[in-house]
């Protein structure tokens, strides 16, 4: 059966930043595949390229059977889209965003009124249709606008980070909206997040993107599996003697991947319980002076880390450093 | 059919955004008709000056305000574009399957029927104080056609510059730098005749002056057709090549997304 989504090798560049840089995966249809990366790291120039906004280098792709590049026009008519940008008309009522985007895909009279009625009512959005959309709270005009993704009945949508920028109780609901889409409409969807958290909820499958190129690809669980044991994270005291630390821990048999990042240390265990105190005992045989110590099962923090080499987190603030 | 069909969709929801600010329209109406106000006061002894040819200076006013107006809110037609752009609703159309060029031929028919209002409510205020068409109904027509094209033009050019530039600045910038010089560098204020000789030489390559010219000859009592007509044709081909610009500036809009 053929994938609903496949992407090969696309790369595009923006004047002197390569954005993607050989990126390919394929999503099977009726599934969520989450793109899981940080701001940079090329989701939404996918994104883009998907839904025809952009055009790749090279590379080809093809989205609910359609060529990308040969037949544009089938993929926008297959394809729902909720960008990162709310692309709601805050100026027009609810009601009015919804009509003129059933309208631009073809919608017109009752199947149109019906359709419109349907969406608002299931999105809660029925006692606000005649409001301008400029009073809607945040939540109310991400509904809107995932509403809009769905008017013409799209096999595949494109979710591009749909719950950035949302309250915690928003982002819970819309985890719930996207979950029901997938179960009762047998959508295939593609999402892309920056929270690890989402992807694992959500995916089925999932790839690590980082510098415009897929690092890994499976199943969450997969993901996590594959890196076998725990991880230790160690704060450090004070910095001049971290230099040592490396050095002792290695020495502790049976840990593995040693990292030193700033004042946290990590590192991977077959069995925590047992390797953390040898681990303090060779800290502290070697001056080093440790602040506290966490022990957990693997994360999708973990493989982000283990992939790109450098923790998730860190690897925005960086970013955010060099914007400064 | 569905070129025509989505260009009438996105003149709606403009039209419909417009509306709702009633404000907007109040004051693109006020400046025109204090204009009309003050430079027909200002300038009524105009018509004392050998060889003026109009009988009053409002009568000689009156349709250079119209496309004036027009002018100026083409100019202003960027705008929109812009908010749209931020606001990621550009985007979002262009994604659907809608036609690219309805995407400006919306913008520039609504354009089109708001300068139809705006003309009329000026013609209609100005034969109040006194103005006179002679050349009657179908005089006003053509000057509105004139007016049309002229804003439909600039409005496609705004709307290029938006999609190029994508900041308002750009936009105030060159409504301001550009727009005021060409009005004075045509025949919207003064009889060609009487400007000094480099004005006529840079107003027979202006096509505020060609909208000016053609829709003032239009309203006169004797109308030199081959005069409306040439201007009209050089106007109609101005708007055109404008119109294919934005669409280019579409191009290039996608191409750095």
């Amino acid at each position: 059966m053929e994938s609903a989504i496949s992407a090969r090798d696309l790369v595009k560049t923006y004047k002197r930043v390569r954005a993607l840089d050989g990126l390919s995966f394929d999503v099977e249809a009726g599934t969520v595949f989450g793109l899981l990366g940080p701001n940079g790291a090329g989701k939404s120039t996918t994104v883009k390229i998907l839904t025809t906004l952009s055009r790749p280098d090279s590379g080809a792709a093809r989205v609910a059977g359609h060529d990308v590049l040969r037949q544009p026009d089938r993929v926008r008519r297959a394809i729902g889209v909720v960008a990162q940008r709310p692309g709601v008309d805050i100026e027009a009522t609810g009601r009015e965003n919804l009509e003129l985007q059933g309208r631009l895909y073809g919608l017109r009279g009752r199947e149109l009124a019906t359709r419109v009625e349907s969406l608002l009512e299931r999105f809660r959005l029925d006692e606000a249709a005649r409001r301008i959309v400029r009073t809607y709270s945040g939540g109310m005009q991400r509904r809107l606008d995932l509403a809009m993704g769905l008017v013409h009945r799209p096999a595949v949508l494109l979710l591009d980070e749909p719950t950035t920028g949302l309250d915690p109780e928003i982002r819970v609901e819309m985890w719930a909206e996207i979950e029901r889409l997938v179960r009762d409409e047998g959508l295939t969807i593609l999402l892309t997040t920056h929270y690890l958290e989402e992807a694992d909820h959500l995916a089925a499958r999932l790839a690590i993107i980082d510098r415009g190129t897929v690092v890994a690809e499976g199943s969450p669980e997969e993901l996590k599996s594959e890196l076998m044991g725990d991880s230790v994270v160690v704060e450090l005291g004070r910095p001049e003697a971290n230099g040592n630390a490396t050095g002792a821990i290695e020495r502790v048999p049976g840990v593995r991947e040693i990292a030193l990042d700033g004042q946290t240390l990590r590192a991977r265990v077959p069995d925590g319980a047992t390797a953390v105190p040898a681990m303090l005992g060779a800290l502290e045989g070697a001056g080093v002076e440790v602040q506290a110590v966490t022990v957990a099962r693997p994360s999708l923090d973990d493989v982000y880390l283990r992939h790109t080499g450098r923790a998730f987190g860190a690897r925005d603030r960086d970013r955010e450093e060099d914007a400064r | 059919m569905t070129a025509f069909a989505d260009s009438w969709f996105m003149s709606q929801r403009d039209l419909r955004n417009l509306v709702r600010q009633p404000w907007w329209i109040a004051i693109s109406l006020a400046q025109p008709l204090v204009y009309l106000l003050l430079y027909s006061a200002v300038f009524r002894k105009v018509t004392e000056i050998p060889g003026f040819a109009a009988d009053s200076y409002i009568d000689f006013f009156a349709p250079g305000i119209v496309v004036l107006t027009a002018l100026f809110s083409g100019g202003w037609a960027g705008m929109n574009i812009i908010n749209d752009l931020d606001r990621g609703v550009l985007d979002r159309f262009l994604v659907s399957p809608v036609t690219r060029g309805a995407l400006i031929a919306g913008r520039l028919m609504q354009q089109a029927m708001v300068t139809i209002v705006q003309s009329l409510i000026i013609i209609l205020i100005a034969f109040a104080i006194g103005a006179h068409f002679p050349g009657g109904i179908v005089g006003v027509v053509l000057l509105i056609v004139a007016a049309i094209l002229l804003g439909g033009g600039f409005g496609a050019l705004s709307i290029a510059l938006a999609l190029v530039l994508r900041r308002e600045e750009s936009i105030i910038g060159a409504v301001q730098l550009l727009l005021l010089p060409l009005t004075f560098l045509s025949a919207v204020f003064m009889q060609r005749s009487l400007m000094p000789i480099w004005i006529q030489d840079v107003a027979r390559v202006n096509p505020v002056d060609w909208a000016a010219t053609a829709g003032r000859e239009a309203v006169s009592s004797s109308v030199d057709w081959s005069l409306v007509l040439s201007r009209g044709a050089l106007l109609l081909g101005f708007t055109l090549v404008c119109a294919w610009l934005a669409t280019r500036a579409f191009r290039a809009y996608q191409r750095s997304v």
